[in-house]
C-alpha cells in the first residue's frame, strides 16, 4: 500500500500537520494496513480543527470505501461502507421514499465521520442525533479484528465509538435506520427577527420539523441579534438533480469576507426576508445544505484558514450567556458573515456526543492574531454556563475544560483504553485534549 | 432492448465509477476481476444504484481459461452486449529493468489478455450488434518515453489493436472507443510525485460514458492531455532522446 506524504488539514485549514496517508480502495487493502500499521481513519475531512490530523504519524482516508451493501425497502434499513457520503444516500434512496434521519449542514460528510462526531441536523429538537439511527457498526480494532457494535453487542464500545472521534478504531461499515421521505421538496418559511429574544421565542413556538436561525454577527447596538428564522416542513415533489457546485472567485481572497463587504451583504440578505414570514417551496438540499452549492467556500478565509466555534448552552443559562457570547464575537470585529443558531433537544447516542437540551451557536472566526484568545474566552464562558463545545469543530479547547463539559469522559476513556491500549488511533485532537486520559 | 456491460478490471476506481453510470442507466452489469470478495460488495452497490442485474465473476488477464465463461454470461443476457476494459497493471521502469521477466505479465495485463478476450467476443458481438467496446489504454502508449516505455509499449499495442478493431466492427454496428487517461486520482497514481492535471475517477468515467454515447473514437481524460500528447508526439527524435522524462 502506498503512503502519500502530505501536509494535511481539514475544513478550517487553520490547523495543519504533516502525515502519511493511505487511501484503500478495497476492504482487503484496509485489512492489510490495520494488520501491519494501524492508524486513525478519517472521512471527508469536513471537521474544522484537528480531529482528522495526526502530526508526524499515519492516517487512513476512507472516502474510497463507499459502497452500498444492503437495503430493505420495507423497513428502510441500509448497510453501507463508512466512506459513503450522506449526499449519496439522499440522492439514491430519496426518490424511493427514504432518507437519513439526521442530515448535518453539509451532505458531503461520510457515514463514518457522521458516526464518529455523532452529528446533528436542523431537526435535532425532534429527531435527535445521527448516532441514534445507527443500528450496528462494524469496527476494526487496534488488533485488526472485526467487531460488531450495537446496543446489545459490545454496548460500551458502541457508545464510545459514536461521537468518539475515531479513537476506538476504524469504522468499516454501518447499518442505518432511514426515515420516510415524502419527496424532494421542503416548504420553507423565512421570517426576519429583530433580536435574540425573538429567536429564543421562535424556537419555543415553532412546530416545524426543521428549523434554524441565521444571525447577523456584524450588527451592533439596536440591531444586535437580528437575523432570519427558517422553518422547513418536508413536502412532496421530485428530487432535483445534483447541481455541480458554483466556484467562487478565490483570487478576490479575503475581500469577500472583509468587514465592510460582510456588513453590506448581511444588510441586503436580511432585508430580503419578511418580518411576517413568507413560505415558499424549495428543493430539500437548498434548505438543508445551503453552503454545499458553493465549492470550497472554506478557502474564502484565505491561506491561513479559519476556526469554527460551536457551543451548546443549556436552557437554564442560555438567556444570560448567549447574548454575552455573541457580544464578545461582535465586539471582536472578527466578523464572520453569518452565525447559526439552533435549538437542540436532548438526543445523543455516545459518551462524547455534543448535543444537550438547549441552544447551539456556531460562528466562523478568521485565523489571525486575536482569534485564539477570543476562542479561549468563549470556551470559558461556555464551561461556566454548564454548556459544551463541539469537538468536531474545536481547535482551542483545553483538557480541563473537556473534563468539565463532557461528564461521561471517564466511561469513554475506559472503553478506549480497552479497545486501543497502545494508542494507535490517537489523533492531534485526542492528544491536545487528553481525550484518552493517559497523559499527565 | 436494454444493455449489458461486461466490465473487466472492475475493482479499479475508474471502473467502479463507470459501473455506477451503467447502473444508473438500468443496464445489466457483469463485474470481472481478481478480488472476488471485493467484487461481491461492488455487485451489491451497483444493484442498489439501479442496475437491472449485477454479477461478480472471475477474470485474470493472464489466464485465458477465465475468458470463456465471462463471454458466455454476457451473451446469455437478453440485452445488447457491451464490453469495457479497465484491467491493466504498471511495473515501475526501474523495477522492470532490474527484473525484465516482469514484462511478460505487464504485456498480458495491458494488452494480450484483453485483446484475446475481445477477439473471442467478435462472433457474439456481430450476432448481437448495437453495443460499444470501451478500451482504456493510456497516454503512455502514444510515444515511448525513457521513464516508462515498458508500460507504454503494451499500451501502444492495445491502442493499435482497438483502432483495428474499430474498423473491423464498423460495418457490424459495434462501436469502439479508445480512452487515453493521463493522470487519474486512483490507487495507481496515489502518492506519486509530480502529478498535474489530475482527474477524479468520477469525472474520468463520466467523460468516457458521454464519449461512448456520442460514439467518439478516441478520447483523452482529462481532455487537455490531447494537447500535451500532440506536442510530445511532434518533438523530433534528436531532441526527444535527450529529454529527461
Amino acid at each position: 500500500m502506498a503512503w502519500k506524504a502530505a501536509e494535511h488539514s481539514a475544513w478550517g485549514r487553520a490547523l495543519r500537520s504533516p502525515s502519511r496517508i493511505a487511501r484503500p480502495e478495497r476492504q482487503s487493502v484496509l485489512h492489510d494496513i490495520l494488520a501491519s500499521t494501524p492508524a486513525p481513519a478519517f472521512g471527508a475531512a469536513r471537521s474544522y480543527g484537528d480531529a482528522a490530523l495526526n502530526d508526524g504519524g499515519k492516517l487512513v482516508d476512507m472516502t474510497r470505501l463507499d459502497r452500498l451493501l444492503e437495503f430493505n425497502a420495507e423497513t428502510g434499513r441500509v448497510r453501507v461502507e463508512a466512506g459513503v457520503r450522506l449526499s449519496d444516500l439522499l440522492q439514491i434512496f430519496g426518490p424511493q421514499g427514504w432518507m437519513p434521519a439526521v442530515l448535518p449542514g453539509t451532505a458531503f460528510v461520510t457515514v463514518g465521520g457522521a458516526i464518529a462526531a455523532d452529528v446533528h441536523g436542523k431537526n435535532h429538537h425532534g429527531r435527535g442525533s445521527f448516532g441514534q439511527y445507527v443500528a450496528a457498526i462494524e469496527l476494526l480494532d487496534a488488533h485488526g479484528e472485526l467487531l460488531t457494535l450495537s446496543e446489545v453487542e459490545n454496548p460500551n464500545l458502541y457508545r464510545a465509538t459514536i461521537g468518539g472521534m475515531g479513537q476506538t478504531g476504524v469504522i468499516l461499515s454501518a447499518e442505518l435506520r432511514l426515515i420516510r421521505c415524502p419527496g424532494g421538496k421542503v416548504m420553507l418559511t423565512k421570517t426576519r427577527l429583530p433580536d435574540l429574544e425573538a429567536f429564543l421565542d421562535a424556537f419555543e413556538t415553532s412546530t416545524a420539523a426543521y428549523s434554524v436561525g441565521w444571525i447577523d454577527a456584524t450588527a451592533r447596538g439596536a440591531k444586535f441579534g437580528r437575523g432570519i428564522f427558517e422553518e422547513g416542513v418536508l413536502a412532496e415533489g421530485p428530487f432535483s438533480a445534483p447541481k455541480s457546485p458554483r466556484k467562487l472567485p478565490l483570487y478576490m481572497g479575503g475581500l469577500l469576507v472583509s468587514p465592510p463587504v460582510v456588513r453590506a451583504f448581511n444588510a441586503v440578505y436580511l432585508r430580503r426576508a419578511s418580518p411576517h414570514g413568507r413560505t415558499r417551496k424549495r428543493a430539500l438540499q437548498e434548505m438543508l445544505f445551503p453552503l454545499d452549492g458553493i465549492a470550497q467556500w472554506n478557502k474564502l478565509y484565505g491561506r491561513r484558514g479559519f476556526h469554527q466555534f460551536q457551543c451548546v448552552l443549556p436552557q437554564t443559562t442560555c438567556q444570560i450567556t448567549l447574548p454575552r457570547i455573541l457580544e464578545a464575537v461582535v465586539n471582536s470585529g472578527q466578523a464572520s458573515p453569518l452565525s447559526v443558531l439552533k435549538k437542540l433537544g436532548s438526543g445523543r447516542a455516545g459518551y462524547m456526543s455534543f448535543p444537550m437540551s438547549g441552544v447551539t451557536l456556531a460562528v466562523d472566526i478568521r485565523a489571525r492574531r486575536g482569534a485564539l484568545p477570543l476562542l479561549d474566552r468563549l470556551n470559558h464562558m461556555v464551561a461556566e454556563a454548564g454548556g459544551r463545545v463541539y469537538l468536531a469543530k474545536d481547535s482551542s479547547l483545553t483538557p480541563d475544560l473537556v473534563n468539565t463539559m463532557y461528564p461521561d469522559v471517564d466511561k469513554f476513556r475506559h472503553a478506549v483504553a480497552k479497545a486501543d491500549p497502545r494508542g494507535v488511533f490517537c489523533t492531534d485532537l485526542a492528544r491536545r485534549l487528553n481525550l484518552r486520559g493517559d497523559m499527565t | 432492448m436494454s444493455s449489458a456491460w461486461l466490465i473487466l478490471g472492475a475493482s479499479s476506481a475508474m471502473a467502479r465509477s463507470f459501473a455506477r453510470l451503467a447502473a444508473g442507466d438500468g443496464a445489466h452489469v457483469i463485474l470481472a476481476g481478481r478480488d472476488s470478495d471485493d467484487l461481491a460488495l461492488q455487485a451489491h452497490d451497483v444493484l442498489l444504484r439501479g442496475a437491472a442485474s449485477a454479477t461478480a465473476m472471475a477474470f485474470d488477464a493472464r489466464n485465458p481459461t477465465s475468458f470463456g465463461p465471462l463471454l458466455a454470461a454476457l451473451f446469455a443476457l437478453d440485452a445488447t452486449p457491451s464490453i469495457a476494459v479497465f484491467s491493466g497493471s504498471m511495473v515501475d521502469q526501474g523495477a522492470l529493468e532490474d527484473n525484465p521477466a516482469a514484462l511478460a505479465g505487464m504485456i498480458a495485463d495491458n494488452f494480450g489478455g484483453p485483446a484475446q478476450l475481445l477477439l473471442m467476443a467478435l462472433p457474439g458481438l456481430i450476432e448481437k450488434p448495437g453495443g460499444t467496446i470501451v478500451g482504456v489504454s493510456s497516454v503512455s502508449g502514444d510515444r515511448g518515453r525513457r521513464s516508462n516505455f515498458g508500460y507504454g509499449a503494451p499500451k501502444a499495442g492495445f491502442t493499435a489493436f482497438l483502432s483495428g478493431l474499430r474498423a473491423r466492427l464498423s460495418r457490424a454496428r459495434v462501436h469502439v472507443l479508445t480512452v487515453k487517461p493521463g493522470f487519474v486520482d486512483t490507487a495507481m497514481t496515489w502518492g506519486l510525485p509530480g502529478l498535474f492535471l489530475v482527474a477524479s475517477p468520477d469525472a474520468a468515467a463520466k467523460r468516457m460514458w458521454r464519449a461512448a454515447k456520442k460514439r467518439r473514437n478516441t478520447v483523452y481524460v482529462p481532455g487537455f492531455w490531447w494537447l500535451i500528447m500532440t506536442i510530445i508526439r511532434l518533438v523530433p527524435d534528436f531532441i526527444f532522446k535527450k529529454m529527461k522524462f
